[in-house]
Order: C-alpha cells, then sequence, then structure tokens
C-alpha cells in the first residue's frame, strides 16, 4: 500500500555515479541547483539540459523510476507554476475576470517550472545513487568544520542516519497494522473527515508504541556496543577520495563556469 | 463451504529491480473443519499465501475462491469476508491499542455493526476460550504480560466469529509453556467450535501433534500436501529445503535401519514408545508393569 514512495529512496546499480565519494555527490548538487537560478537564457536550460541528460545515463537509474518521485509533487509544481503566470506584469495575451496571462508570465512560469523540475530531479537522483548510510558519511564530513563552533556534527549526523533507517521500518510496521486491522474489519476508506480520523486511532497507536519500542531497543543495543557519541570514533570504510572524484570535480566546475559565462553574456544569446 | 486457491501467483514490486515471485502458481482446497499447518522457510511465501484467505491482498494472477464465490469478483464484499475468515498476524499484540482489555477485543464485532451489548457478549465468550479471566477485563491490554496479550489479540480476532482462523505463527517468541498452552487452546477452540484452523509455523515439532493435514511451502511453491504422515515420510527432502521431521521420525527411521520392526509413521513420543515396546515384544511400558 505505502511502496510508492520513492523520494529518498536507493536504487542499486553499478554504474560509475554510484561509486562516487557521497561528498563529490553532494556538492555537484549544490552546484548543478545554483547553476540553475544563474540560467536565464534557454540556451543555458538547453546546456543543463544536457548535463542532466547526461549524469541520467551515467547513473543506470531507469527514467521511469526517477520521474515516480516527480509524482509527489506535482500539486505543489503547478501552484507555483499558476502563480507566477498570473501575478507577472507585461503584455496581456489572455484575460478573464480578475486573471491576466501575460506573455512575461508564461515565460517565467515555464522557466521556473524547468527549474523547479530539474532541482528534484537532480536531487533525487542523487540519493537514488548514494545508500543513506554513505550520504550521512558524506554529510558528517563536509559540515565537520562547523565543530570548530560547537555544533555537535556527529550526532546530527546519527541522528539523521537513523532517522532515514527508520523510515522503510516504520513504512513496513503501518503496512502490517493496517492490514492487521482490516483483518478485524477496520476501514481506512470510506466516511467523512472526522470518521476517517477516527478510524487512524487503531493505526496511529500500535504504530507509536511500535516506534518507542523501536527507538528503547536501538539504544539500549548501542549502549550495549559502547556507543558514546563522536569523539575518537574511526569508522570501518573511511571516507577517501580517488581520480574518478577529481574527475568529477572537475567536470562539474567546467560546467559551472560555462553557466556563469553564458549569464555574463547572455545578451548575445536567445 | 471451503477455501480455494486456483493457481494463484503473487509479485511484489512487479517490474522494478525489487521484483520478487512471493508465490508461483499454487493450487490448493481447505475444506470447513479441517485442521491445517501450514510449514515452510522463512520467505518460503507461507505468509504471501495466508493473506490471500481473506482477501488482503490480490493474487496477481490466478483466483480466490470462498464458498465457491470468487472473492475478487465485482460485486463481491471483501469486507464481510473478512469477518468470515479471521487472520492472526504475526506478534498479534503489537494491533493492541485500546485502553482496556474489553473495548479492544470488542473492535471487530463493533466493525461488524453489532450493538454494544452483542459486543461485549462476543468479547466475554472469545476471552473466555482463550483463558483471560474477568479481572483483566479493565486493565490495560499493556499491563499484561507477552503471553497475556497474545491471547488477547487472538482473542480479537475469535470475537468476529469466524468460520476460518489463521493463524501466523502464534507460538513466535514465547516459552515452551506458553507455546503450549496458546496451541492446546486453539486445538480446544477447533474441537468446540468446529471452525477451519489454518496453523502456520515453521516447527515441525509444534504443528505435528495437533494438525490432520500439513502444507509445506518452498520459495513460492506449494512442495508437499498430504497426511503428517504423508509429509514426514519424505523426511529427507524435506531436509533439503531447510526443514526438519520431528525427531521421532529420526529415531524410528535410525531404528528400522538396525533391524528393529517399528512403524515408521510414528509422529509422537507415545506412538514411539508403544512401537518400539510391539517391536521389542512387550506389551506395556515396564512402568505399568512393576509395582
Amino acid at each position: 500500500m505505502l511502496r510508492d514512495i520513492t523520494i529518498g529512496q536507493y536504487y542499486p546499480a553499478d554504474s560509475i555515479l554510484h561509486r562516487l565519494d557521497p561528498r563529490v555527490k553532494f556538492i555537484v548538487t549544490i552546484v548543478f541547483i545554483v547553476s540553475l537560478f544563474v540560467n536565464n537564457t534557454w540556451t543555458a536550460y538547453l546546456v543543463s539540459t544536457v548535463f542532466l541528460a547526461a549524469v541520467i545515463k551515467i547513473s543506470k537509474v531507469p527514467f521511469r523510476f526517477i520521474v515516480k518521485g516527480l509524482k509527489a509533487v506535482v500539486i505543489l509544481l503547478m501552484i507555483t507554476l499558476f502563480f507566477n503566470m498570473i501575478f507577472t506584469p507585461g503584455t496581456p495575451v489572455f484575460h478573464f475576470w480578475i486573471i491576466t496571462i501575460t506573455k512575461e508570465g508564461i515565460v517565467t512560469a515555464v522557466r521556473m517550472g524547468i527549474r523547479l523540475i530539474f532541482l528534484i530531479i537532480g536531487s533525487s537522483l542523487m540519493t537514488l545513487t548514494t545508500t543513506p548510510n554513505q550520504l550521512t558519511d558524506g554529510l558528517e564530513r563536509l559540515l565537520k568544520p562547523l565543530e570548530k563552533i560547537k555544533i555537535p556534527v556527529h550526532d546530527i549526523a546519527m541522528i539523521m542516519s537513523i532517522a532515514l533507517r527508520f523510515i522503510p521500518i516504520l513504512l513496513e510496521e503501518t503496512d502490517k497494522i493496517m492490514k492487521a486491522q482490516i483483518a478485524r474489519g477496520a476501514d481506512f476508506e470510506s466516511g467523512g473527515l472526522m470518521k476517517k480520523i477516527k478510524s487512524m486511532v487503531p493505526l496511529l497507536v500500535p504504530l507509536f508504541i511500535s516506534a518507542f519500542r523501536r527507538a528503547n531497543d536501538l539504544a539500549m543495543a548501542m549502549e550495549a556496543r559502547c556507543y558514546h557519541g563522536g569523539s575518537g570514533r574511526t569508522q570501518m570504510k573511511p571516507l577517501r577520495y580517488h581520480g574518478r572524484d577529481f574527475g568529477a570535480y572537475i567536470i562539474a566546475a567546467i560546467y559551472f563556469a560555462v553557466c556563469i559565462l553564458m549569464r555574463i553574456f547572455g545578451r548575445y544569446l536567445l | 463451504m471451503s477455501i480455494k486457491l486456483e493457481h494463484v501467483t503473487y509479485t511484489y514490486n512487479p517490474g522494478t529491480v525489487y521484483e520478487m515471485h512471493a508465490l508461483k502458481d499454487v493450487t490448493l482446497e481447505i475444506p470447513q473443519g479441517q485442521f491445517v499447518g501450514i510449514i515452510g522457510h522463512t520467505g518460503s511465501g507461507k505468509s504471501t499465501l495466508i493473506q490471500h484467505f481473506n482477501g488482503l491482498i490480490k493474487p496477481t494472477e490466478g483466483k480466490v475462491l470462498f464458498e465457491n464465490q470468487d472473492v475478487w469478483a465485482e460485486n463481491y464484499e471483501l469486507r464481510k469476508l473478512r469477518f468470515q475468515v479471521g487472520l492472526v498476524f504475526q506478534y498479534p499484540e503489537h494491533q493492541l491499542f485500546e485502553s482496556d482489555v474489553m473495548s479492544d477485543v470488542c473492535f471487530g464485532p463493533a466493525n461488524e455493526g453489532l450493538t454494544q451489548e452483542e459486543c461485549r457478549e462476543r468479547a466475554k465468550e472469545a476471552l473466555n476460550h482463550v483463558g483471560i479471566s474477568e479481572e483483566y477485563y479493565d486493565k490495560s491490554p499493556f499491563e499484561l504480560s507477552g503471553g497475556q496479550k497474545r491471547r488477547v489479540a487472538i482473542a480479537g480476532v475469535l470475537a468476529m466469529n469466524p468460520k476460518v482462523l489463521v493463524l501466523d505463527e502464534p507460538t513466535a517468541g514465547l516459552d515452551p509453556e506458553g507455546r503450549k498452552e496458546i496451541l492446546d487452546q486453539i486445538a480446544w477452540l477447533h474441537e468446540t467450535r468446529g471452525i477451519t484452523i489454518i496453523l502456520v509455523s515453521h516447527s515441525m515439532e509444534d504443528v505435528a501433534r495437533y494438525v490432520e493435514r500439513i502444507i509445506v511451502m518452498n520459495e513460492g511453491e506449494k512442495s508437499f500436501d498430504g497426511s503428517c504422515k504423508e509429509v514426514f515420510s519424505h523426511y529427507k527432502e524435506l531436509e533439503k529445503i531447510g526443514l526438519a521431521a520431528p525427531q521421532i521420525t529420526y529415531i524410528m527411521h535410525a531404528l528400522a535401519a538396525k533391524g528393529l520392526d517399528v512403524d515408521l509413521s510414528a509422529i509422537t513420543v507415545e506412538e514411539a514408545r508403544d512401537s518400539i515396546l510391539k517391536a521389542l515384544g512387550k506389551e506395556k511400558p515396564c512402568s505399568e508393569i512393576l509395582p
């Protein structure tokens, strides 16, 4: 029932993108997102599209699978596009009641749409090719300098990785409890809003209890293995840059430089 | 009056990398009133199989029939089926949610649309059948011991008065005494209420004592289906799929190999004792002969 959620999911495959250091993927994703907002010409968008398409191709993740993740944000996307369309002043092309759609509005909306879609695809490509553990490892290393100003980076990373690890477990648990209550004749679908909310009680109470029980067990298991926070803790697989990681940095840098150049010389482009 | 599965195939996450065939072309029929054991290794498809019995999951291919009606036909009322085929999941105590035992057991019958009085009546009967006495009715289910919680949860399904009771590993995580108690109560329910019992387990020993028929699942396929004696006679094949026949079967086969004329189909310790004594030419155990 709840197996369709793909945001933050990992897609196992054997590609160079999967083998890249998580720090590289993280930084390149941020660079890519920033580049989308640097872009202000159609040519620049074309370059970004080619870049993204190439990365998707290399990742070996089926395109269908990536697009599935977009479904969840379709409504948000629609609302953004709609307001961009009606609130941008300019030459009107369509007028109805109090709504005026302008030429500039359409252009802004289309660009905004492309930006948002690319942004989502770009970041989900990162999570699709990186296991949650790698992701938090990478984040921990990138944020390490913040420890100097007393930010508990390790603990934050640990909380994040546990939270990520628990998402599928809790989803599965929800599925199980839901089935168990349906087997007892519970009805989660029909009825008005109040009835629906009430029908959630037999699902939520056991779910909370189970979440607390698991948290308790986990804390105990971690303590039993002498976990005491980050200080002096080493890693089994420490992150280390390889040749391919530097290669990826160089490619991303070139891409970003091109984007900036296109911005500077934007008036000569379409 | 039976559950029938015709060529049922079930695939998880079809068309993705996580695709998994949990059931492959399973055909079986369970007549009303039978006590059946479903045995299989972890991941053999037994949990997926039983979820077909009350229409919780829809087969990817094939048909599920209850009392000769296709449960996935257009106008079949699946909810009604669920009151007739009660399904007790693994660790059923994890589904308890009410503030007291009584209301929790009433949840099923209340969903059926019964009045409060009828619900209490049903709940009392069910709790009585699983051996939970009146002093517990107003306690919070979370104050009870593990075995008691399990029994309350089973009562929660039983209170719907199902014609078929399916239990998925009802003894998992209990101590030997708790296991025996629960299984004895289930057997007693089968006798007094005359309902069909489908017991899922991975322990042959547990099941052999009670059931009249065993279905062995392996990698999503039905590999054996018959009486205990029939199934256990394949003990060598059972070993290959990671299961074992009861220890008695091994002892009897070993004795037979040494030339003793014993009954190879014995399952319980008592049967084995009698058969060995007979083979040795003694009618009664020494303890019964001696004063």
